[in-house]
């Protein structure tokens, strides 16, 4: 465990570091920069209810990634699976009655929202387990299609005029953590955040303690054992990637039931696809995931924080930065690296 | 070379107190190692003594955590492979590296490529493939791709790959595993021929016929050191045994593997012989599957494997028998023709129902499909068994680490640490992993392909009496080996694949090498196809 963290430790090393660096040229002391950054994102109430909120969603679509990572398979489509998973959740949040008690609205909008995003998962889940096609290239193009969908049904057929939402639904909202802890006050964030740290668990448990799990990561380690092991690769290559779009899309809970009780265009606004930086930061371990996701989305709060001193798209960078230095981290991509390294 | 005349040239390799652990396990302690120029040394000891870890450390693939490095009286102490390149020392590895979907000629330039102006010069990549295959007796076709070679053509591009170089010591690590009887003695040939050309030839090896064959000089080694020296003339193969396992071995076929060359001509001894038991357990008919080179790659197959009874399937590799195999166990499509296990007609049967019906598999590739590498010692003893080992979904932890533990106990596995990936286990000791695993599970057949491919004579003594074991339970074993020795050290019956075809059943009793040699390679054509 300990050789596992401490490349990513000194990729974030050197990520601070060149986040020094960029500091200084904005003539900027890169101490009370920091200060700032966590000042507005840990230092209060409300910036933490911020990260957490961020951070929530996230979790959902870096659980996404690496489950499908685990597996060998690249799903690049929680930025659709996401988007359709809130659309589907408030879709049901809509079609219950006001007036349905929480304790059964809440579970079918959440329950709504993870069989919109199986539902977009389980097309290049068939593909791949049928034919073989690249899961990879089937994700990126099913994006341009679940997002121009949804465009298009929300701005003809359920929304609200002049605004590109759709109506506040009428059931199925979740309470804010602001309504029991009151320092929380002005902040998104609410109780999805324990379902995004139950699916955490639920991923751990399902990867290292399922015969499913012991099949899917022996599929993504060396598919040929897996075959030989009698495993059905392609039923694993389904399943991995139909799970993986549920996760993503319970990410759209947290929008659309925890914050703003409708389904509005554009909200995953590429926390899809930064799932990715969650999930390879977190070396697709749901506990890393969790961290990881807390990281980008103090990053991410923190650029609000520090826009006073320096441009908020310096912290955009530092993103970018530590994306990359973890990156570069990555067992396969040191193995690169080592061949031109020379001994001492 | 020039310089100041010395009484004696200094060593081509000296390696002294040689140290290296990779995390808790300890590979080297106190090895040492000292190669005169000029001869052919060979390196003995069992799976996991430390072997190849030494010899990757001379050829400069990782530094060693303590002791010294010469060669050639010059202090090399943790140079680079390529260092090591230039100075002529060449290793070729047990598991090869080529790229598949390379040429033969392009995968030896790769690195140093003949290039005019920009362009590659293939046609002179393939012409030094040519001349150096001419040289060397090492033939292979420079315009093919890597991913279509047998085992053992990919072996002689390595070596081909490492005399490219320029490499004057080479290193070999257990050459001879994937070879063929005929094969093997073109090889001895080449390497007398680098020998008479100046060169020094390091082998690592397991089977003792080979020592005394080719070696001037043997280094034993045992659990990470070196335990001794000794010139190949003073020593027999029971000593060096001795030497390698610290006790006396019994080989199941030990006439072969520690007798003479000619010994293995020599009957079978009694408990050898047939068991009375007939039942045909596995029948396959006309079988015919394709390869993504051929369209009959197996080209209509037939044969019996009755229970308490080891058919040996002999052969070069490439001929067939791995696609043979994979059929059988469902990994393959067949084509046509039908495979039969007891009464039960195996068509579309998925792998797990065909185990479940009773098919056992020691799979030719260990490190493609035997083991998941990254995955610990205990989770890959049970791998095809899974949803024996897991309640309503979940794994059973306490089942597995039990398993785990008698497993490892009962064929010695070492280390002794059911956590540890079995990437860290030497090749004798995944392959005990494999064995232990196919063995548990309930069978009627057992398919072993290439069983002691890259182990030592230790756990050749302990697979061949597994393998005999089963016999005696009454199991019907399939073995395909391109060790022609193992083949009629074990079989009942022995057939030869050639071309796709099964060109030869025979009893044991009227099988030999010599007479099955022109089976092998083609030269005699059976009827019995």
């Amino acid at each position: 465990m300990k050789e596992k963290l401490l490349p990513t430790l000194i990729a974030l090393t050197i990520a601070a570091v060149i986040g020094d660096i960029l500091i200084l040229s904005f003539g900027q002391s890169p101490g009370a920069v920091y200060r700032l950054l966590l000042e507005g994102t840990w230092g209060n109430a409300y910036g933490f209810g911020q990260v957490l909120y961020k951070a929530t969603t996230l979790a959902f679509t870096g659980l996404a990634v690496s489950l499908g990572l685990r597996a060998g398979l690249f799903n690049i489509g929680a930025e659709g699976q996401l988007a359709f998973g809130g659309f589907s959740a408030a879709v049901v949040g809509l079609w219950l009655p006001s007036g349905t008690p929480a304790l059964l609205a809440v579970p079918l909008c959440i329950a709504g929202a993870a069989l919109g995003g199986a539902l977009v998962g389980s097309v290049p889940a068939s593909l791949k387990a049928r034919f073989g096609a690249s899961e990879v290239i089937v994700t990126i193009m099913l994006n341009f299609i679940v997002l121009a969908f949804l465009n298009w049904i929300v701005a003809t057929k359920l929304h609200v005029a002049e605004l590109l939402h759709t109506p506040d639904i009428h059931a199925g909202a979740v309470p804010r953590l602001a309504s029991v802890i009151p320092g929380f006050h002005g902040s998104a964030a609410n109780f999805i955040v324990l379902l995004a740290i139950a699916a955490a668990l639920f991923v751990g448990w399902y990867l290292f303690r399922t015969r499913e799990g012991y099949e899917l990561r022996a599929v993504g380690l060396q598919p040929a054992a897996a075959e030989y092991g009698g495993v059905r690769v392609g039923i694993i290559w389904f399943r991995a990637l139909v799970l993986s779009g549920a996760l993503a899309g319970l990410g759209g809970t947290n929008y659309v039931l925890g914050y703003k009780q409708y389904y509005e265009e554009g909200f995953a606004a590429g926390a899809g696809y930064l799932g990715i930086a969650v999930a390879l930061v977190g070396r697709n371990h749901p506990l890393g995931v969790l961290f990881a996701a807390l990281l980008f989305a103090t990053l991410s709060q923190g650029g609000l924080a520090v826009n006073a001193v320096v441009p908020k798209q310096m912290v955009e960078v530092l993103t970018a930065v530590v994306i990359i230095a973890v990156a570069a981290s990555v067992p396969e991509v040191q193995r690169l690296l080592r061949v031109s390294r020379k001994p001492a | 070379m020039s310089g100041p005349a010395a009484q004696a040239p200094p060593p081509a390799i000296r390696a002294q107190n040689i140290r290296k652990a990779f995390g808790p396990v300890v590979a080297n302690a106190r090895a040492s190692l000292d190669v005169t120029l000029g001869t052919i040394h060979a390196v003995v000891g069992e799976n996991g003594a430390g072997k190849s870890t030494l010899m990757r450390m001379l050829a400069g693939i990782f530094p060693p955590d303590a002791g010294q490095v010469e060669v050639r009286g010059r202090d090399v102490t943790g140079w680079s492979t390529r260092d090591a390149i230039a100075a002529g020392v060449g290793m070729v590895h047990q598991h090869f590296m080529l790229v598949p979907t390379l040429t033969v000629a392009e995968n030896l330039i790769l690195g140093q490529e003949l290039t005019r102006g920009i362009r590659l010069d293939r046609k002179a990549a393939e012409q030094t493939v040519e001349s150096l295959g001419a040289k060397t007796g090492l033939v292979v076709e420079p315009t093919r791709l890597v991913a279509d070679l047998s085992v053992g053509e990919a072996q002689r591009v390595e070596i081909l790959k490492v005399l490219y170089r320029g490499a004057h010591i080479l290193i070999l690590d257990e050459p001879t595993a994937v070879l063929s009887p005929p094969e093997v003695q073109d090889f001895w040939r080449v390497l007398r021929k680098l020998k008479s050309d100046g060169g020094t030839v390091v082998l690592i090896t397991h089977k003792l016929d080979e020592v005394m064959e080719i070696s001037d000089t043997v280094t034993v080694m045992r659990a990470g050191e070196t335990v001794g020296r000794v010139s190949t003339r003073d020593a027999s193969p029971a000593s060096i045994a001795k030497m390698m396992v610290g006790r006396d071995v019994v080989l199941a076929a030990d006439r072969v593997a520690l007798g003479a060359p000619g010994a293995v001509a020599v009957p079978p001894t009694s408990d050898l012989r047939p068991q009375t038991s007939s039942a045909t357990a596995l029948q396959v008919r006309d079988l015919v599957v394709a390869s993504s080179r051929r369209d009959r790659e197996v080209d209509g197959v037939s044969f019996d494997v009755h229970a308490g009874e080891i058919l040996g399937i002999a052969g070069v590799e490439g001929n067939g028998q791995a696609e043979l195999i994979e059929a059988i166990a469902g990994l393959r499509a067949a084509s046509s023709g039908s495979i039969a296990l007891g009464r039960i007609q195996l068509t579309s049967h998925t792998v797990r129902e065909r185990a479940d019906r009773g098919l056992s598999h020691i799979p030719e590739d260990r490190h493609r499909r035997g083991l998941i590498l990254e995955y610990t010692i205990a989770d890959n003893l049970i791998l095809g068994q899974q949803y024996e080992f897991s309640k309503r979904g979940v794994l059973d932890r306490r089942n597995i680490d039990a398993n785990a533990s008698t497993q490892i106990k009962g064929y010695d596995i070492r280390p002794p640490n059911a956590t540890l990936p079995a990437r860290a286990l030497s090749g004798g000791n995944q392959q005990k992993i494999v064995i232990a695993r196919e063995m548990a599970r309930p069978f009627s057949v057992l398919l072993a392909a290439q069983p002691t491919r890259g182990v030592d004579v230790g756990a050749i003594e302990f697979i061949h009496a597994e393998l005999l074991r089963a016999r005696e339970a009454g199991k019907a074993v399939l073995l395909v080996s391109a060790d022609l020795v193992e083949v009629l050290a074990l079989a009942d019956r022995v057939a030869v694949m050639y071309g796709g075809r099964i060109v030869l059943i025979v009893p044991r009793a009227e099988a030999s090498a010599e007479g099955l040699g022109p089976y092998m390679t083609g030269a005699t054509k059976g009827d019995a196809a």
